[in-house]
């Protein structure tokens, strides 16, 4: 890390920064992926169960789904908002 | 000046486009032109459906399928029958985005205009102005904040905790949230058919073979975007229903 570091401290620099964006981004996609899993399957046992009440059911879903997706979009600008 | 996709632009044109003409802060690129697009869209959409015949027919046909879509799911399900006051801005925000969002996947065309940030600040200024106006106006400035601040139903040791988060939910998170979200989404499907088309072309030129696969992909994304574009205009339309019903009734 020291030698890399007096040999070449831009690449080594360019290098985090790459690692920390995947970090950020993976990071960022972890908890909305299991929370849209949540909120879609519950949706389609609701959905199953009173299919009569599949188009509230469907409004709902998406609204759940985009507040939940939030999370992951913020990863997303976050990691192209750092550099290096 | 690669206008028209008609060939790859270079890597740095994918969201930064050069100018075409003028300068500074009227310096107008292939974004800007598109936003005009879609603009005399919107326009020619509404005038060309204000026939008002009987029986409708072609244009007049889809304008009022959508304005029933508009009413029926989304003003009608979530603020209710006072919210009908909003359905032409409700409209007119619904349609400007689809038209944006809906470049993306047009040929020769291929840039949606909400990958800028620009324009999802900006509408997402004008509903922020909206629903505070909005609360303020039904509620009283001191009945809004307090409604705002102090949800019925919390017990009384978690204000502590729960009017720091409101107070950020309704100033910070709210408007954030909804404008990164149509902005994110239609940037990470713009840079996602960017690159299958350049893998597509790359395995192409190299082993024919070799580019079934990503070639099929690169179709169903493009259908993929087609239901994220109408996906995306319908939340943010729901989002800023939600928010106007929001202030339009506190919760009890």
């Amino acid at each position: 890390m020291h030698v890399l570091l007096a040999q070449n401290p831009g690449e080594l620099q360019a290098g985090l920064t790459a690692v920390g964006r995947g970090i950020v981004y993976g990071g960022a996609a972890i908890g909305p992926g299991i929370g849209i899993g949540i909120v879609v399957g519950n949706a389609i046992t609701a959905m199953a169960r009173q299919p009569e009440a599949a188009g509230v059911a469907r409004t709902t879903m998406f609204l759940g789904i985009a507040f939940t997706e939030a999370l992951a979009l913020f990863g997303f600008v976050l990691a192209f908002i750092i550099s290096g | 000046m690669h206008v028209l996709a008609l060939d790859f632009p270079p890597i740095s044109h994918l969201i930064r486009w050069p100018t075409i003409f003028g300068s500074g802060v009227w310096a107008v690129n292939k974004v800007v032109l598109l936003e005009w697009l879609a603009v005399i869209l919107v326009l020619w959409f509404f005038f060309a459906a204000r026939k008002g015949a009987l029986v409708p027919s072609g244009v007049q046909n889809l304008a009022e399928a959508v304005v029933d879509f508009i009413r029926n799911d989304i003003i009608l399900q979530t603020v209710g029958s006072e919210g009908l006051y909003w359905t032409p801005f409700l409209l007119t925000l619904f349609a400007f985005i689809f038209v944006g969002n809906i470049f993306e996947v047009i040929p020769v065309i291929q840039m949606p205009v909400n990958a800028r940030m620009a324009l999802p600040f900006f509408m997402t200024a004008i509903v922020f102005i909206i629903y505070h106006y909005l609360g303020v106006r039904h509620q009283g400035l001191f009945g809004y904040f307090k409604s705002m601040l102090f949800p019925p139903g919390v017990p009384k040791a978690l204000y502590i905790l729960v009017s720091p988060i409101e107070f950020l939910t309704f100033f910070f998170t709210r408007p954030l949230s909804l404008a990164v979200r149509l902005f994110a989404n239609m940037l990470a499907g713009h840079l996602l058919l960017a690159t299958f088309a350049i893998l597509t072309a790359a395995l192409f030129t190299s082993t024919y073979i070799g580019a079934v696969i990503p070639g099929a992909l690169l179709v169903a994304l493009y259908g993929f975007e087609v239901l994220v574009s109408v996906l995306q205009a319908f939340i943010f339309t729901i989002l800023t229903a939600v928010y106007i019903g929001g202030a339009m009734h506190p919760e009890h």
